[in-house]
C-alpha cells in the first residue's frame, strides 16, 4: 500500500510539510485564516536543521501497536489507514507511550490524539505534506 | 560604516495579512534577509541583504512576498545612472574589480529579435509534423569530401572521421563543476543521457561518480588543465580544447576561493581556498600552429576516436580564426557569443568584450563557405540561446547545432539574480554548501531540463513543417528562410539576410 | 483433522486478543468464553471516565455487539469458573456444567485487595473500584454533598478521584507511602504530580493510615479524623490465580507464562493481569498489568493455541495516566543510572544500565515517548544511537541514518 515514504537527503527543513498538514485537517479553504496568528498542530514533524532533517508521520505499520494498545478501542485500521475516532479517544496517552516513531501527538485541546491519516480524512485528496514538499524529500507511493 | 554609500538594490514588500510567519522565507534565504521576531511572532526583513533570487517568493505558501525595484532612488539621470554610480561608489570603497556572474545584462541589440522566419504557402506546401517524419537528428564532426564507394557499390563508411550524434541539435554548454554544484552536473548528466545528447563539463573537470554518464560527455581542456588527466580524455565523448569563452573573452576563467570545497579540489586537482584562475592564453598555444599541435596531441591520446572541439569566444576577427582552427585538425568549432553566462568574470570585460553571436556566426560560416572548407568542421553556437525559435534561426544563419547553459540553468531554477559568485546560490545551483547544494534534487531537475529540450525540439519541428523542412540537415545555412526588420544594409550584407518584404 | 475446543476463561482485553488470536489461524474451532460479569467485553481502565461523562457504557464496549457471533464465539455471560480438571480437561462452572477444552485461556484478571480494617463492617456505603458495577454503585452514591474518603493513592485511587472530583463534595486520599503513585514514580515526580491534584481541592494524608472505622468517621494512625459519606477501598489488587493452581499451573506472583503465554501445563495458557512474566527490562519476573500487555499476551495465547507461532517478549511495565490535564508516561525499571531534567510543570526521568535505557518518567512534557519505551523493550544498545540527543527528547535523530532509512523509508 501506499505510504509517505521519505527521502531524506532532499529534505531542506523547510517545513512546508506541517504547514500544509496543518491546513488541510483545519477545515478551513484559506491558507491565511487558517493558519495565521494561530500556533500549527501538523500531523507530520520535522527533526533536525538545514543540515539533516526529515519529516516524521504515522507507518500505519502493518501490525500496528497503537491499535492493539489503546484502552478506548479509538484506534483502527481500515484500507490500511490506521485511524483514531477522536469520539472514542480519552486522552489517556497510551497510544503515545507506545509509538515507537512518536508518531501520535496530543490534540490541541490537550485532550484526545492526533496523528497522519493520509488525508483520507480530510478534503486535500492525496497527502498535502507530499504535495507541498518542494524538493522530493517525502513521496506518496508504494515501497 | 558611518556613511552609507550603497542604496539597496531591492525591497522586501511582506504583506501583513497573507504571512502567517511559517518562516520558510527565512529557514530558505542564504543571505539571511528573513528574520522571525518572537516577542511580536511576526516576520522582519533586511532588504540591504536581498539579491532578488525568488526563493522566498517561490516557497511562500500564502504569496505574501514580492521583492520589488527599491523606489529609493538618486535623481534620474539617462547618463549617470543610479546603477553607473553606485559601482564608482563599491570601488571607491573597496579598491577592487567588480565581479559579475551570468551573461551580458546590458541592452545592446539583439538580433534574433530582427529576425524572422519563413513559412510555406501555396508555392511550396508546410509539413504536419505530426503526421510526417520529421528529422531533429544532426551529426557533429568533419565531414568528408566526397562520397567513397565500396566495389558492391555501396557507400563506404570505414575512413569517416568520428561524429558526435545528436538527437536534438541542442547540447548543453561547459558550466564547470566549482561554478555549480555537484546536483547540477548531475541533472545535466542525466538529461543528456535520456535526451540523446550531450553536456560539458566545463573547466572543473569530471566528478569521479559522473563517469557512468561518460557516453554523453564532453570533457573540457581549458586554459587551467583542471581535472586533466589519461582517464578524463578517455571517458569524454568529444573533447573541447577552450580557448575563450563568450562572457569574458581574452581571459581565462575564475572560480572564487570560497566555491572550492574539498570535492572541487579533488576532482580539479588543484588546492583549496584560494581563488582558482586559469591563465588568459593557454601557455603551450602561442599560434594556430601551436593549436594544431595539440589538437593532434588529443587525437594520439584518444586513438583518433574522438572528435575534439575547438571552443572560441565571438571577438573582431572570428572569422580569420575559425578559418585557421577549421585548418588545424579540429573537428567542430563552438563560437561562444557576448551574451555567455559565468559563475564569475570581471563587470567590465562581461560586458563591453565581445560581438553578438549572430553576427559571429554568419561572418564564420560564410568565411569558411567562401574557402571551401564548411565541411571541414561543425559549428556549435552558444551565447544566449534563449528559446526554440533563437535555434532554428541559428541552425538556418549556418550553425550545425546550438549549446544552452543559461537556459538550462534556468529549467532548473535559477532567476537570474547574478550573484553567483557569492556561492550562495538559493537554488542549489551555482553553490557548493551542502546545506544549499540539497535544494536541486536531479529527479526532478533532470526531468525540468528534458522538458524544456523536448519542448523545443517540439517547436523546431512545427516551425520547420512550417517552412516546408523536414530535416535540421536541411535547415542549416539556410539563410533564405530568415528575413530582417530594422536592420541597417551592413547588419543585412553581414548577417546574409534579405530584408523582409524582399 | 478434529476441530480444536477453544475455552477462555474472563472476557476483558486478553480474552478479545485471544479470540482474535485463534481466528487468525482457525475459523473453525469453537470457542467458549465464560465471563463472570454479565457484560460483553468492556475496557475497565474507561470506568473512571465513565464518571465524569468522557464516555459511556457502550462506547466502554472492547467490540461491536455482533463480535461474539461473527466470530463465532459462545459467551457465557454471568458465569463463573470454579475449578479446572486438567486430567478430564474441562472447566467446571458454578452452574455445574462442565465445558470440556483442547486448548484453555486463563485470563481471570485480578481482584481487589481489601486489607482487614478495624471496623470496616460499619461502613455503609463502601466501594472498591475495578468492575463496570463498582463504578456504577458509586455513581449512584454520590451527591454533590458527599464527603468521599478513597484509601489508597495508587493508580486507581487517584483515577477515581479524577472520576468524581465533579460529582462529589470533598474528597480525600490517605495512603500509608509518603508519596502518591509510589509503585511509578520516584518522590520528585510525585511531588509534581501530588501539587497538581492538589491544586483541584483534593486532600492528601500521606504516611498514614485507618486505625478504626466508625460508620461515618475514620480514626487514623496519625490521630487524625476524616469524616465520610462514601468510602472507596483501592489499596490494591491480587491476581486471581486459584483456578490456574487447582489446574496443576506454577504460580509465582502471578501465573507463570512463558513468552508463548503458555503455562506449565500443556494446552493451558494464560494472559493478562493474572499472569507474572519476564520484565526485559530488568530481567525480573513481574505482573505487567497494562492493557497492551494483556492484549498482547492474549492475541499471543490464541495463535499459539491454534497451532500458529507466535511469540511476545518484550514486554515492560508502562503506564499512561493523566490527572487533571496533567499527564504522566512511564516505563521499564528505575535500577540504575539516572538522568534528571525539571521545569515548571516538566519532569523527565531517564535510567540506564549496562549500555541500556532501561526505564524513564514523563511528567508534563510526554510526547513522543513511545521512542523512550520501544529503546526499552528492543534493548538498543546505548552506543548505537546519539544518546546526548535522547537526553533532550526522544528523537530518530539519534538513531542513525541507515537506521532512519529504514524506520522512514521503506529501506530493508
Amino acid at each position: 500500500m501506499k505510504r509517505v515514504y521519505v527521502n531524506e537527503r532532499w529534505c531542506l527543513g523547510c517545513h512546508l510539510c506541517e504547514y500544509n498538514c496543518a491546513f488541510a485537517n483545519s477545515g478551513e479553504t484559506d491558507m491565511v485564516k487558517a493558519l495565521q496568528g494561530a500556533e500549527i498542530h501538523p500531523r507530520i514533524q520535522v527533526e533536525g536543521d538545514n543540515k539533516i532533517s526529515f519529516a516524521v508521520s504515522c507507518r500505519h505499520c502493518d501490525d500496528p501497536i497503537c491499535v492493539k494498545s489503546c484502552i478506548a478501542g479509538a484506534i483502527s485500521k481500515r484500507d490500511g489507514v490506521v485511524r483514531i475516532d477522536r469520539d472514542r479517544c480519552v486522552g489517556c496517552f497510551t497510544c503515545i507511550l507506545v509509538c515507537p516513531y512518536g508518531a501520535v501527538l496530543p490534540s490541541p485541546d490537550g485532550h484526545a490524539v492526533r496523528k497522519c491519516e493520509l488525508c483520507t480524512d480530510n478534503a486535500s485528496g492525496e497527502p498535502a505534506c507530499v504535495r507541498g514538499c518542494p524538493n522530493g524529500a517525502i513521496v506518496f507511493e508504494e515501497r | 560604516m558611518a556613511i552609507r554609500y550603497d542604496i539597496p538594490e531591492y525591497e522586501v514588500l511582506r504583506d501583513p495579512q497573507r504571512c502567517i510567519a511559517c518562516r520558510v522565507c527565512e529557514r530558505q534565504c542564504a543571505n539571511e534577509v528573513h528574520s522571525y521576531d518572537p516577542d511580536t511572532g511576526t516576520m522582519k526583513s533586511d532588504e540591504t541583504k536581498c539579491v532578488d533570487c525568488h526563493r522566498c517568493v517561490s516557497l511562500c505558501p500564502t504569496h505574501a512576498l514580492k521583492i520589488v525595484r527599491n523606489p529609493d532612488t538618486l535623481r534620474r539621470n539617462a547618463y549617470w545612472t543610479g546603477d553607473t554610480i553606485g559601482e564608482i561608489y563599491r570601488q571607491a570603497e573597496t579598491g577592487g574589480m567588480l565581479l559579475s556572474s551570468m551573461g551580458n545584462p546590458r541592452p545592446y541589440p539583439v538580433y534574433w529579435d530582427k529576425m524572422l522566419i519563413n513559412a510555406s504557402q501555396v508555392t511550396n506546401p508546410s509539413i504536419d509534423p505530426l503526421r510526417e517524419p520529421m528529422e531533429t537528428r544532426t551529426f557533429l564532426g568533419k565531414k568528408p569530401d566526397r562520397i567513397e564507394r565500396n566495389p558492391d557499390g555501396s557507400i563506404d563508411l570505414s575512413n569517416l572521421p568520428p561524429q558526435l550524434e545528436l538527437q536534438v541539435p541542442i547540447l548543453f554548454s561547459a558550466m564547470s563543476y566549482g561554478s555549480i554544484s555537484y546536483n547540477a552536473h548531475e541533472s545535466l548528466a542525466r538529461a543528456a543521457k535520456e535526451l540523446g545528447t550531450y553536456w560539458n563539463t566545463g573547466e572543473g573537470g569530471l566528478h569521479e561518480d559522473f563517469y557512468k554518464y561518460a557516453p554523453n560527455v564532453i570533457v573540457q581542456v581549458a586554459s587551467g588543465r583542471f581535472g586533466v588527466h589519461k582517464k578524463y580524455l578517455e571517458a569524454g565523448a568529444a573533447i573541447e580544447i577552450k580557448i575563450g569563452q563568450g562572457a569574458k573573452p581574452g581571459i581565462g576563467g575564475h572560480l572564487p576561493g570560497a566555491k572550492i570545497t574539498d570535492d572541487v579540489s579533488r576532482t580539479r586537482m588543484i588546492p583549496k581556498g584560494t581563488d582558482a584562475i586559469s591563465p588568459a592564453p593557454h601557455h603551450d598555444i602561442y599560434s594556430i600552429e601551436d593549436l594544431r599541435q595539440l589538437v593532434y596531441s588529443l587525437k594520439e591520446a584518444t586513438e583518433y576516436k574522438k572528435p575534439v572541439i575547438v571552443k572560441i569566444a565571438a571577438v573582431h576577427n572570428v572569422a580569420a580564426i575559425a578559418s585557421g582552427i577549421a585548418r588545424s585538425g579540429a573537428d567542430i568549432i563552438a563560437i561562444d557569443g557576448f551574451r555567455g553566462g559565468t559563475g564569475a568574470a570581471p563587470t567590465r570585460i562581461r560586458d563591453n568584450v565581445g560581438i553578438p553571436i549572430e553576427l559571429a556566426l554568419a561572418a564564420v560560416d560564410e568565411r569558411l563557405r567562401q574557402e571551401r572548407i564548411r565541411n571541414n568542421v561543425s559549428l556549435i553556437v552558444a551565447g544566449g540561446i534563449r528559446n526554440s525559435a533563437d535555434v532554428v534561426k541559428a541552425i538556418a544563419l549556418g550553425a550545425d547545432a546550438v549549446y544552452i547553459a543559461t537556459a538550462a540553468l534556468v529549467a532548473l531554477g535559477c532567476h537570474l539574480c547574478r550573484t553567483c559568485q557569492t556561492g550562495k546560490c538559493n537554488w542549489g545551483i551555482a553553490t557548493q554548501r551542502p546545506d544549499l547544494v540539497k535544494r536541486l534534487n536531479p529527479d526532478i531537475g533532470s526531468k525540468r531540463l528534458v522538458n524544456l529540450v523536448s519542448a523545443w525540439q517540439h517547436e523546431i519541428m512545427e516551425m520547420m513543417g512550417g517552412m516546408g523542412i523536414n530535416s535540421v540537415e536541411a535547415l542549416r545555412g539556410n539563410r533564405l528562410m530568415l528575413r530582417g526588420v530594422g536592420l541597417t544594409e551592413k547588419e543585412l550584407e553581414i548577417l546574409g539576410i534579405k530584408h523582409a518584404g524582399e | 483433522m478434529k476441530k480444536l475446543d477453544y475455552v477462555i476463561v474472563g472476557n476483558s482485553t486478553a480474552a478479545v486478543g485471544c479470540i482474535e488470536g485463534i481466528r487468525s489461524v482457525d475459523k473453525a474451532g469453537p470457542v467458549t468464553v465464560v465471563s463472570r460479569e454479565p457484560y460483553p467485553a468492556y475496557s475497565r481502565p474507561l470506568i473512571s471516565y465513565l464518571l465524569c461523562g468522557e464516555t459511556t457504557e457502550e462506547k466502554m464496549r472492547m467490540r461491536p455487539a455482533d463480535f461474539y457471533e461473527k466470530n463465532g464465539v459462545n459467551a457465557l455471560l454471568g458465569k463463573r469458573a470454579v475449578r479446572v480438571d486438567p486430567g478430564r480437561k474441562a472447566v467446571l462452572l458454578d452452574g455445574g456444567e462442565s465445558i470440556p477444552f483442547d486448548r484453555l485461556l486463563i485470563a481471570t484478571g485480578s481482584r481487589p485487595f481489601v486489607p482487614p480494617m478495624s471496623g470496616l463492617e460499619r461502613v455503609e456505603r463502601k466501594f472498591s473500584f475495578l468492575t463496570l458495577d463498582d463504578a456504577k454503585a458509586l455513581g449512584a452514591a454520590l451527591t454533590p454533598e458527599s464527603r468521599v474518603l478513597i484509601v489508597g493513592a495508587g493508580l486507581i485511587g487517584l483515577k477515581c478521584a479524577e472520576g468524581i472530583r465533579d460529582r462529589a463534595g470533598t474528597i480525600t486520599v490517605v495512603d500509608l507511602a509518603d508519596r502518591i503513585l509510589p509503585s511509578i514514580l520516584d518522590p520528585r515526580g510525585s511531588a509534581m504530580v501530588r501539587r497538581h491534584i492538589e491544586s483541584r481541592g483534593i486532600r492528601f494524608l500521606l504516611g498514614d493510615s485507618v486505625a478504626e472505622f466508625e460508620k461515618d468517621r475514620a480514626h487514623l494512625k496519625s490521630g487524625k479524623t476524616v469524616g465520610f459519606d462514601v468510602l472507596v477501598v483501592a489499596v490494591g489488587v491480587r491476581p486471581n490465580t486459584d483456578l490456574a493452581a487447582g489446574a496443576g499451573c506454577a504460580v509465582g506472583r502471578g501465573i507463570a507464562i512463558d513468552e508463548r503465554s503458555a503455562t506449565s501445563v500443556p494446552g493451558i495458557y494464560a494472559a493478562g493481569d493474572c499472569c507474572e512474566c519476564t520484565d526485559v527490562s530488568s530481567g525480573q519476573r513481574r505482573i505487567l498489568a497494562i492493557l497492551p500487555n494483556a492484549r498482547l499476551q492474549g492475541e499471543t495465547a490464541g495463535v499459539n493455541m491454534a497451532g500458529g507461532e507466535k511469540s511476545f517478549a518484550n514486554a515492560v511495565p508502562m503506564n499512561a495516566i493523566g490527572f487533571f490535564g496533567l499527564h504522566v508516561l512511564t516505563a521499564g525499571s528505575y535500577d540504575g543510572e539516572a538522568w534528571v531534567e525539571t521545569a515548571p510543570g516538566v519532569y523527565r526521568k531517564l535510567v540506564v544500565r549496562d549500555n541500556r535505557l532501561v526505564g524513564f518518567i514523563l511528567i508534563g512534557e510526554i510526547a513522543r515517548a513511545g521512542i523512550y519505551t520501544s529503546l526499552i523493550r528492543e534493548r538498543t544498545p546505548l552506543d548505537s544511537v546519539d544518546f546526548e540527543l535522547l537526553k533532550h527528547k526522544p528523537q530518530l535523530m539519534a538513531f542513525s541514518a541507515q537506521r532512519r532509512a529504514e524506520k522512514l523509508g521503506g529501506a530493508k
